[in-house]
């Protein structure tokens, strides 16, 4: 019998391969895509119809996004080792570092996306900020400002979430992250689960019916980039082979095919098409549905590619 | 010329005694759970033929290194003769660095910082601490940019490789075959 056995002589705890990033990782990514969902959807309504009325929960839900992202940063925050040294990643930027541009395109998006915020605030949540803000609001509402700080948001909110994949795709040395695909299906899945985000606030029925149509749109969108994803690493090479193999039939895949494939799209997408021929569903459901199925990727695939590598010993 | 430090391994000579790890713990005080190299032993083939072939393994040092690319606070840097090094005081335990290292080397120090083989630099280029150990001196370590090196003599005249090549990091630490 051919044999190939490598015999670890001293068992050292990383090449046991012990992961090294737990769950705040995939939490940090899942909120960033949130953030950035939230950030496009609601500029490219600013950004199609400018005259048109929107409902007050839907201009108030412009605030989720710095306040997901900041609960997500708190989670990336507690992932490092060294908590109180963090002003470092502002004493460079690193051009092919992606963690360094996150670092640096989230010092633009909280005054861009607090600004947008502001001027959406509307008759008595205006009239209780204070005077110089409510300035700063008057100022961001104006339709020429309001036009260019909705297509800010969109940009930055676009970029902020292509990076929450490039952050992973960028290491060559795990060949499950390594694709260019992850940036666009990070993309995709942060304004799926940001539309299912704001279906479980009471928007009104249009609104509702907007965000639904979206919705399914972006999650035929992902299973399309899903598919490619899969179709890249089973025609790739053996060490690619090996690392889908963890995702096809492997350890993960239980867990993959259950929560994100069945649960987070083939549903919901069954569920939001039924829901636009008419027949009425639960408010909470899918939408929930989606929220889990967008976070259980982040956390099944950051897992899984901690566990794929070349075979380097 | 500025040196270009590399190591190379006879595999035919080395015995799996694990005395290069032992000795890097004690040189560089590396903290219990962590370790810099490390062995590893290899079977190959059909039995009765088997060949086993022992590399003692760390930072490769590599020409190409994903883990300087992917640091964000540039702790992770060039150093002296090519080397590839760790500033700790730069470092926040970010881990881009584990994740980007397709030889697994970087482990977390419990300190915070993170930690691998720095090619004995505090020797200053001369022996590293694994060579002086190895009981069948199957460790060399100098400088390939110098024709009259023991490792350029070595490399030119022994059959080699490096650890998966086709990761793409133009390792320079090379195993003698
Ligand atoms: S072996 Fe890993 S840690 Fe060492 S230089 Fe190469 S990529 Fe960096
Ligand atoms: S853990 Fe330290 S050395 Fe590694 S990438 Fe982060 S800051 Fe750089």
């Amino acid at each position: 019998m051919a044999m190939n056995e490598i015999e670890i002589l001293k068992a050292t705890p990383h090449l046991a391969r012990e992961h090294w990033w737990g769950w705040e990782i995939p939490v940090y990514l899942f909120l960033g895509g949130l953030a950035a969902g939230i950030m496009i959807l609601t500029s490219v309504r600013v950004l199609r119809d400018p005259e048109g009325e929107r409902s007050e929960t839907f201009r108030l839900l412009s605030w989720l996004a710095p306040l997901v992202l900041s609960i997500g940063m708190f989670a990336l925050w507690l992932d490092l080792e060294r908590r109180w040294d963090v002003p470092r990643f502002y004493l460079a930027f690193r051009p092919k570092a992606p963690m360094s541009w996150g670092a640096w395109i989230l010092l633009a998006v909280y005054p861009l996306v607090a600004l947008f915020a502001l001027g959406e605030l509307r008759g008595r949540w205006r009239d209780r900020l204070a005077p110089r803000l409510r300035a700063v609001a008057d100022w961001a509402d104006a339709p020429a400002i309001k036009r260019r700080l909705a297509w800010g948001n969109a940009a930055v909110g676009t970029l902020l979430g292509i990076y929450t994949g490039v952050l992973l795709s960028a290491m060559s040395a795990r060949p499950l992250w390594s694709s260019a695909v992850l940036g666009p299906l990070f993309l995709t899945s942060g304004g799926s689960t940001a539309a299912a985000l704001m279906l479980l606030f009471r928007v009104d029925e249009r609104e509702r019916r907007g965000l639904s149509k979206l919705d399914l749109g972006l999650i035929c969108m992902e299973v399309a980039l899903l598919g490619l994803f899969f179709l890249n690493l089973m025609t790739g090479s053996d060490t690619s082979q090996r690392a889908g193999g963890l995702l096809l039939g492997g350890p993960y895949t239980a867990s993959f095919f259950g929560l994100v494939v069945f649960g987070g799209l083939a549903v919901p997408l069954f569920g939001e098409a039924r829901e636009m021929r008419g027949h009425n569903g639960s408010r909470w459901f899918l939408p929930l549905l989606i929220l889990i199925g967008g976070l259980a990727l982040r956390w099944i695939l950051v897992a899984a590619g901690q566990a794929s590598s070349w075979n380097a010993l | 010329m500025e040196p270009r430090y590399v190591m190379v391994l006879d595999t035919r000579r080395c015995v799996a005694c694990s005395a290069c790890v032992i000795v890097c713990k004690t040189e560089n005080d590396v903290p219990e759970g962590g370790f810099r190299d490390w062995v590893v032993s290899e079977t190959r083939g059909r039995f009765p033929a088997l060949s086993t072939e022992n590399r003692s393994l760390r930072c490769n040092h590599c020409a190409f290194a994903p883990c300087i690319d992917n640091c964000p606070t540039g702790a992770s840097h060039r150093g002296p003769g090519g080397t590839v090094q760790i500033d700790r005081v730069k470092c926040t335990g970010c881990k881009n660095c584990i994740s980007a290292c397709p030889y697994d080397a970087r482990f977390v120090h419990p300190r915070g910082f993170i930690d691998k083989c720095t090619f004995c630099m505090h020797r200053k280029g001369a022996y590293t601490a694994c060579q002086t150990v190895c009981p069948t001196e199957c460790i060399h370590f100098g400088d390939a940019n110098d024709p009259g090196s023991e490792v350029s003599r070595l490399l030119a005249t022994r059959d080699h490789k490096v650890v998966a090549p086709e990761a793409g990091t133009r390792p320079r630490v090379h195993y003698l075959v």
